[in-house]
């Protein structure tokens, strides 16, 4: 069970909650066990797992609240966080911006994902937390290779504006630049 | 700092900064062609704001990554095993369910 704190994280991001996260988790290792002799050995056993892990949160749970189907993000300018935490004139060097970052509390970041629409969570989930290429994020989601990119980078975007969010009403914002 | 003033991008650095800002994504997730990584590379070599901004981004990343760790309940673990177990030796009250199978 090597996969299982990646698993269990992943499906804490998708459900939102501890007990649906323990379900789910158990769940797609039961479909895993049912269906192993269908996978090929040799191949990718790591994104077959998230593959049933996906595919069991969003027939199951997704199907259960009745989301709607693709919910979009607003769009949000490249670089969002960096242009107003960053230094701005690229002369301060990387203190703020690293303190900025520091600052940022586990709860922060995992509330600011799970406030992305289903598409974009799961997008930015498996390529920046679980590390997956666009092409293994393609196989698992089931989606081409473009929309997988598409997903993944205005999903981004949109967590970088939720992760600016929690800076602004800390009352971070214009502090770090001026300290010096 | 570099040039100011022709490029569009509002970085204050050169001509390439827009394209490079556009690719830096694909750029940091590794999955651009060689040719074009080569060219980003280069131009964040010699374009201070672009570095900086692409040394944010991948930071950001570790960042993200690091927070989203959440401790295994043993519960699960034990209650997982037991599943499998069960499965194994024909019949749990899951297996009666009938979830169906994998992804095909």
């Amino acid at each position: 069970m090597e996969h299982m704190p990646g698993l269990y994280s992943a499906a804490m991001r998708m459900t939102r909650n501890a007990a649906d996260a323990e379900d789910l988790v158990q769940e797609t290792y039961l479909r895993a066990y049912r269906a192993f002799s269908t996978f090929t050995e040799g191949t990718n056993l790591r994104a077959w797992l998230y593959r049933i892990l996906t595919n069991t949160y969003i027939n199951t749970y997704r199907a259960a609240k009745r989301r709607p189907q693709i919910a979009d993000v607003e769009d949000v300018e490249d670089l969002y966080l960096y242009r107003r935490i960053g230094p701005g004139d690229g002369t301060t060097g990387r203190s703020a911006e690293d303190e900025a970052l520091d600052s940022f509390t586990d709860d922060e970041v995992k509330a600011a994902i799970e406030s992305l629409p289903d598409a974009f969570r799961i997008a930015v989930l498996l390529a920046d937390v679980e590390g997956f290429s666009y092409k293994e994020i393609a196989e698992i989601t089931d989606v081409p290779i473009g929309t997988v990119m598409s997903r993944i980078h205005r999903g981004r975007r949109a967590l970088q504006k939720a992760l600016h969010d929690f800076v602004e009403s800390r009352g971070l914002v214009g502090t770090s630049r001026t300290a010096e | 700092m570099g040039s100011t003033g022709e490029g569009s991008s509002d970085l204050g650095c050169g001509m390439d900064c827009d394209e490079a800002v556009r690719q830096l994504y694909t750029y940091l997730d590794g999955e651009l062609t060689d040719d074009r990584r080569h060219e980003i590379a280069g131009h964040l070599d010699d374009c201070r704001p672009c570095s900086g901004a692409a040394e944010f981004e991948a930071e950001l990343r570790h960042v993200i990554a690091d927070r989203c760790r959440d401790r295994v309940p043993e519960s699960l673990i034990r209650r997982v095993a037991e599943c499998i177990e069960a499965e194994r030796a024909g019949g749990s009250p899951e297996a009666r369910r009938g979830v169906g199978t994998g992804p095909s």
